[in-house]
């Protein structure tokens, strides 16, 4: 018996029974935009860079299960313009400034933008005070790029044992701290082998002392568009 | 948020931009003219009223992301902050030398760099005051009519542009505002491509600058009259000389020449800069007055740039550009010149050292191959000095075990010749104030002199026009006689 399918922008995807809209689709080599989901883990739910269309209902594709016959909007100027509008709020909440960032090239929030022809932050900047965190040998923490996608949290606590990271406060007084009692990430049994010290999207945790050995040019979404390396054919080459 | 743009059509590419008063004057020249009981000007002050603050936001910030950053300091020379910034952070991190490939990819980058911006200087910036006299109406007074009553001189003003930028892009990645180089060495090679393409146009650019050079002279003999004496104030001469008294911009000790061409410190280790020179504060401007420490600040200021370099080395290693050097030093009466308007003809010679030593450089095989990194022992701090196009730059950082920056320091060149300008203003003045009225034809002569020491005051605002500038005449008293705004 053949598998039930959803139409996504008008074309069949197939799925599981149970499945995910955006697993579905990833599975059908079709691209839906996200920043906090991961493959390893289950969905979040939190960047909403995944909103999809269905029935009129504007639902997280990450966290929404498909089911058969269904109309999901997804690559569609209201669509994008929404996810556009949710990439301008991040940036002004955060301070990312990409000319002078070691992660340009290599950020999924950057990526993204250009992705999604955002061209302006649009929204006035919050311009938060958060000092970096430089306690550690090996890895520097710097809370200004911070989109709250919680991978590292969630890598941190699920993958390595460790619950290094740690998401605190509500609302706009959201900010990611580290699990320690002086709050310094030297202070914990965080190490630069943990898989959480390689799952920011953005350049919130940074191996010390590299920066800007990979020229600006040379990088992972310099040689290939985000929507083409975040599918599962190529995602890992970066 | 505001919501006053939430009606519009296109929303999402609108972006708000707050206006207060102060960014309305930012890159304003401001002068004041200060009288005596007489009438007479007594003293001129020019300034800098824009708080860059730089050092502020890189204290705090990883070693490594320095010479990315501290480079949009400036549009026209980020070169030559990124450089200093990598020079000072190679002590950072032991790798002192560099290798052959990162020493050579840098020199490049920044004889690159010296090219571009004194074509910038030059043909865009001042060879319309000086093509069409400094009272020419406006409208003329710009590249564009340059370009219209001078094709071939505009021409090859913007390719010898063009070239220098082109030289950037091959060796930091892009024209403006690269990442090549990085603490301990240069993260790429030159691409075998890019040095084809560079070569077959370098003996043009060098014939091109020979060209330039000629321009100038023939402007000076035209008018000796005005070229040798307009705004000129005798000083001392500091830049970079290498260890034999050759010419290097890229690195070197300091030496400092008297306004009458003795030797009066040599051999200077360029780290050792905070000992050799003070900054003295003054109240109205937030641009500080350096001098030689020993000789205090009546007598130990001195200018920077083109005019210092070319009169203060022994010789420059390139042959069209020593001749030119040894036609410069013979002119008038064998004296050093101080005038302003002798800057150009310096940046001139240089910029034709420039075209030689890329044309040299090119074909070097550590360009396109070798060992692009270097490291050693940790040390805590760092300087990193380089003769940036106009005048000697320093950068100063300690870093921390945590690798972040304790404390850094920066001198521009602009500020070693804060007080030659200010004098060069009052020598123009005194000349032309009639003691009552400020005139078009003073304010010309004022931003004339400014921009012969540097453009960056008005920056980018002045490419196709005039630069903005406020000019305030002060009485004996404080009393304000006459004050004067022109705009963008």
């Amino acid at each position: 018996m053949s598998r039930p399918t959803f139409l996504l922008d008008g074309q069949p995807v197939a799925f599981d029974d149970g499945q995910m809209i955006l697993d579905a689709a990833r599975a059908a080599g079709r691209y839906i935009p996200h920043l906090c989901w991961h493959p390893d883990f289950p969905p979040h739910g939190s960047c909403k860079l995944c909103v999809v269309k269905v029935a009129g209902r504007h639902v997280s594709a990450c966290a929404t299960p498909a089911r058969a016959g269904a109309e999901v909007e997804s690559d569609t100027p209201e669509i994008n313009a929404e996810r556009r509008t949710l990439l301008q709020l991040l940036f002004v909440e955060g301070n990312h400034f990409c000319p002078a960032c070691e992660k340009s090239g290599n950020c999924q929030l950057q990526a993204m933008a250009y992705d999604l022809e955002m061209t302006t932050p649009r929204f006035r900047h919050f311009y938060p005070d958060r000092p970096v965190d430089a306690s550690h040998p090996e890895v520097l923490l710097d809370f200004n790029r911070c989109i709250y996608c919680e991978l590292c949290v969630r890598a941190s606590r699920e993958q390595d044992g460790k619950s290094v990271f740690a998401l605190t406060g509500r609302g706009i007084h959201k900010h990611l701290v580290v699990n320690a009692e002086s709050g310094r990430l030297a202070d914990t049994d965080f190490s630069a082998a943990d898989k959480a010290a390689d799952i920011c999207p953005v350049g919130v945790i940074l191996k010390k002392r590299v920066g800007f050995a990979v020229p600006i040019g040379e990088r992972t979404y310099d040689r290939a568009p985000l929507h083409e390396l975040a599918m599962p054919k190529t995602e890992g080459k970066g | 948020m505001s919501d006053e743009l939430e009606t519009a059509a296109n929303r999402q590419s609108l972006r708000r931009v707050a206006i207060d008063p102060i960014s309305r004057v930012e890159g304003h020249g401001k002068v004041t003219l200060l009288l005596d009981d007489a009438g007479q000007v007594h003293e001129a002050r020019l300034h800098i009223v824009e708080f860059r603050g730089f050092e502020a936001f890189i204290e705090g910030r990883p070693y490594w992301e320095v010479p990315v950053m501290v480079q949009r300091l400036c549009g026209i020379c980020p070169v030559s902050h990124h450089l200093a910034a990598a020079k000072a952070l190679d002590y950072v991190v032991g790798a002192v030398p560099v290798t052959a490939t990162a020493d050579k990819m840098r020199r490049l980058m920044h004889y690159g760099q010296i090219l571009q911006s004194h074509a910038l200087h030059f043909f865009h910036l001042a060879s319309p005051d000086l093509l069409f006299g400094f009272d020419a109406p406006v409208v003329q007074r710009n590249i564009a009519g340059v370009i219209a009553a001078h094709p071939d001189i505009a021409r090859q003003g913007v390719g010898l542009r063009r070239f220098g930028q082109q030289v950037i892009a091959a060796t930091a990645g892009k024209r403006i505002h690269g990442t090549a180089a990085v603490p301990g060495g240069i993260n790429r090679h030159l691409a075998p491509a890019d040095r084809d393409a560079l070569r077959a146009e370098a003996d043009t650019m060098v014939a091109w600058s020979q060209a330039a050079v000629a321009l100038v002279r023939r402007l000076h003999a035209a008018d000796p009259a005005l070229y040798d004496r307009f705004g000129a104030v005798p000083s001392s001469l500091m830049s970079l000389v290498r260890a034999d008294g050759a010419m290097d911009l890229y690195d070197g000790q300091l030496r400092l020449r008297g306004a009458d061409g003795t030797v009066l410190r040599d051999a200077v280790p360029s780290h050792t800069y905070m000992d050799f020179i003070t900054e003295a504060v003054k109240p109205w401007s937030y641009m500080k007055f350096p001098y030689v420490t020993d000789m205090g600040p009546e007598a130990g200021w001195y200018k920077v740039g083109p005019l210092a370099r070319v009169q203060n080395c022994d010789f420059i290693p390139t042959p069209l550009a020593e001749a030119e050097r040894r036609a410069f030093r013979a002119y008038g009466d064998g004296g050093l010149q101080h005038a302003p308007l002798a800057y150009h003809w310096a940046r001139m010679i240089e910029m034709l050292h420039a075209a030689e030593v890329i044309r040299d450089m090119l074909p070097d095989p550590d360009l396109t191959s070798g060992e692009r990194m270097a490291a050693g022992p940790r040390a805590a701090a760092g300087v990193g000095v380089i003769e940036a196009p106009r005048g000697t730059l320093i950068h100063h950082y300690w870093v921390g075990d945590d690798d972040l920056v304790r404390w850094c320091n920066l001198i521009v060149s602009t500020t070693h010749n804060n007080e030659a300008m200010n004098r060069a203003v009052r020598q123009v003045a005194r000349q032309d104030f009639n003691g009552k009225t400020l005139t078009d034809g003073l304010l010309n002569r004022i931003e004339v002199a400014i921009r012969a020491y540097d453009p960056c005051l008005s920056c980018a605002t002045h490419a196709l026009g005039k630069m903005p500038l406020v000019v305030t005449v002060r009485d004996a008293r404080g009393a304000c006689v006459d004050r004067r705004v022109r705009g963008a």
